[in-house]
């Protein structure tokens, strides 16, 4: 088992014509993961590297491929809309990998999918990888950008909010032969479709999962809000990161959500809430995967 | 606001003397008999600031044109030092002039959104003109709060609300819930992060009627929705930023110029935080945050380095790169590159790790240059905190 995806989990990438996408779905299909459609309106009917069909719209491309799943990297004033058309033909899964939605846009798209049964991963995320059995985990399921033969196929869930962390985690474990179930980026903006707390709920349902590493950075309180959860109900270890102890207040550090504003969101605050739950606090981003070994 | 129907007092800003006295001349002439003179810098703490001169406050009542001019004269191109601008204080380059209401009573009101519940709320506050942090922290229960759903904006129903717990009655509820509405509007239309009136007023008119009034604001747009905002981005004021960072957006890259002696240059936003951290974990101060992106080419990190070494107060600059997708060797060229063309003189510290590292770690040995070289980050930033010390 793994989470959110399987190496057999077909999917589909909308915007998989431009530069960004199609790189991107190129690594996919290197990294031999089932990337059955690309969508781009007007483009219906081209190939992409020969062998994925390009599909007008999102509805017709499942219909056709059996994909349940989606990446989106269409340009930021579009991606709003591309991730409703995602869940209006009824994907299980869309991964908005676009970074720079206005938040306003986020805040209706998350109001309309509150009834919806699609879930929705990002915006501004690497994605998810459920590394594979291959050389470098490939035959894996990577949707979006992370770079592949970093992973290796085991037992430790990933989740963390920044895309470079995430690969540093992922590379300290692989590094030290050990491996991971599924790696999520919930990615960096203020209004996220996944939070920390739904991925913890699924590692900690998840029988493969025996570890978990959760990052957070400033900003906030959804780090709170899962170690909170966490305390009462999680039965797996939980080592954790917050970047950002060092940010001034009321600067945006990169990622949209990554400010402390009004006294609210602070890296000490987060790091308490951890401690306080029993969650192992890394000192520095280098010791993230040894403070989980640690407690295995 | 005015545009969206928020009441605001007439005035109207100023950005030299000429354009002042104008301004002053104008209000006087249409019956006001007292004016405000504010300070326009983007920090608050105005009123109870000092200038360098010694001149005290940056928000000014006049009762006459003589007045109002001469305060006005005092006030621009002079340096306010206020809680919220650090010691350097910021140059008053802008003036608001407005007319001086007749004050009741003040109240807070923001609207902003709440990060957990994904939603807009209205924030307000019957304890107005005062540090409405200090407010959320000491008294809570002080603090009303009105959730707005997305799909419908503010209600009437809900600004009649907020007017009524503000302690407003009779004809002042239907008055503030237009105001309120408007002042939603206007956050909602302009893509605000975050809209706060301080305060809004109750004030008492010639005639002896009562109004509700924003009296002060302050607004910050979602840089990400400037796209669809070009009359907003018009407004953007260069002067009020540092100059490095207006240098370093130039070139697409996220730069934040902080304190201390360390600099970093590294790729995504979060590990670029978290390697400050390590820097102030080990003892140093990090002098920036600096993220150069996960497709970095060769003439950003050339510019990334000449930023950099913008700031005087820099005397080591660490490089932390994990290469992902791209290939190290890609990277250390261009680090090498940049720093042979840069003159760079500082100690360098570099750490690379990931896609084809060998190759890259190579090319840094090969390049003749001094570099002191990292395999992990912890061992970076020990490095880098012993150069500077």
């Amino acid at each position: 088992m793994s989470i959110l995806v399987k190496p057999d989990t077909k999917f589909l990438v909308q915007g998989i014509t431009g530069g960004f996408g199609g790189r991107h779905a190129q690594l996919s299909l290197d990294y031999g993961s089932q990337l059955v459609a690309g969508v781009t309106p007007g483009k219906g009917g081209q190939m992409f590297a020969d062998t994925v069909p390009v599909f007008d719209s999102v509805a017709e491309a499942m219909a056709e491929t059996g994909a349940t799943a989606s990446a989106i990297f269409v340009p930021p004033p579009f991606a709003a809309d591309a991730i409703l058309e995602g869940a209006a033909a009824g994907l299980d899964l869309v991964v908005c990998i676009t970074e720079g939605i206005p938040v306003r846009d986020m805040v209706e798209v998350k109001d309309a999918l509150k009834d919806s049964t699609t879930i929705l991963l990002g915006p501004n995320c690497p994605g998810v990888v459920t590394p594979g059995e291959g050389e470098d985990s490939s035959g894996g399921c990577r949707i979006g950008i992370a770079p592949g033969y970093i992973h290796k196929k085991g037992n430790i869930g990933v989740v963390s909010r920044s895309g470079t962390l995430t690969y540093e985690a992922v590379w300290q474990l692989t590094s030290r032969g050990v491996g991971q179930s599924t790696c999520v980026g919930i990615g960096g903006d203020p209004v996220p479709g996944m939070t920390h707390l739904d991925v913890l709920k699924l590692f900690n349902d998840d029988p493969e999962t025996t570890g978990i590493i959760m990052i957070g950075e400033i900003g906030g309180t959804a780090e709170e809000e899962a170690a909170a959860w966490a305390k009462a109900h999680c039965t797996k270890p939980i080592a954790g990161f917050i970047a950002g102890a060092t940010a001034p207040p009321g600067r945006r550090m990169g990622h949209a959500g990554a400010i402390v504003s009004g006294g609210k969101g602070t890296a000490e605050a987060k790091m308490d809430a951890f401690r306080e739950a029993g969650i192992g606090v890394a000192e520095t981003p280098s010791e993230m995967a040894d403070t989980l070994l640690k407690m295995m | 606001m005015k545009r969206h129907g928020v009441r605001i007092p007439p005035g109207e800003p100023a950005t030299n003397l000429d354009e002042a006295k104008a301004a002053i001349a104008k209000l006087f002439d249409t019956g006001n008999a007292r004016v405000v003179v504010k300070s326009q810098i983007h920090a608050g703490g105005r009123g109870k600031g000092t200038f360098k001169d010694g001149f005290k406050g940056g928000v000014h009542l006049a009762d006459s044109v003589e007045d109002a001019t001469a305060k006005a004269e005092a006030m621009l191109g002079n340096v306010l030092v206020t809680k919220q601008t650090g010691e350097a204080g910021k140059q008053v380059s802008r003036l608001l002039i407005t007319s001086a209401e007749n004050i009741k009573s003040e109240f807070y009101v923001a609207v902003l959104l709440d990060r957990a519940l994904g939603k807009p709320i209205v924030m307000a506050s019957a304890e107005g003109g005062v540090d409405i942090e200090e407010v959320a922290d000491k008294t809570p229960e002080k603090i009303i709060k009105e959730v707005i759903d997305p799909a419908l904006g503010l209600q009437p129903h809900q600004g009649r609300k907020i007017a009524i717990a503000l302690g407003l009655r009779g004809r002042l509820i239907g008055q503030t819930a237009s105001l309120l509405r408007a002042l939603y509007k206007t956050w909602h239309e302009c893509d605000g992060t975050m809209l706060e009136i301080n305060p809004l007023a109750l004030i008492v008119n010639e005639d002896g009627t009562e109004a509700v009034v924003a009296l002060d604001a302050k607004m910050s747009i979602d840089d990400n929705a400037l796209f669809r905002h070009p009359d907003i981005v018009a407004m953007r004021d260069l002067s009020e930023e540092d100059p490095l960072e207006v240098e370093a957006a130039g070139h697409d890259l996220n730069y934040i110029k902080l304190d201390g002696n360390i600099a970093c240059l590294v790729n995504g936003a979060g590990l670029a935080m978290a390697t400050m951290d390590a820097i102030k974990h080990y003892g140093g101060d990090p002098a920036n945050f600096l993220d150069v992106g996960g497709g970095a080419t060769k003439e950003q990190v050339k510019a990334a380095f000449e930023i950099i070494v913008g700031d005087p107060n820099v005397q080591a600059i660490l490089v932390n790169i994990f290469g992902g997708i791209m290939n190290c060797n890609t990277i250390a060229e261009g680090i090498v590159a940049a720093v042979k063309e840069t003159h760079l003189t500082l100690p360098l510290v570099v750490r690379l790790e990931g896609n084809n590292v060998d190759a890259g770690r190579a090319t840094l040995a090969a390049s003749g240059l001094t570099l002191i070289t990292a395999d992990s980050l912890s061992e970076a930033a020990e490095k880098a905190v012993a150069a500077v010390k």
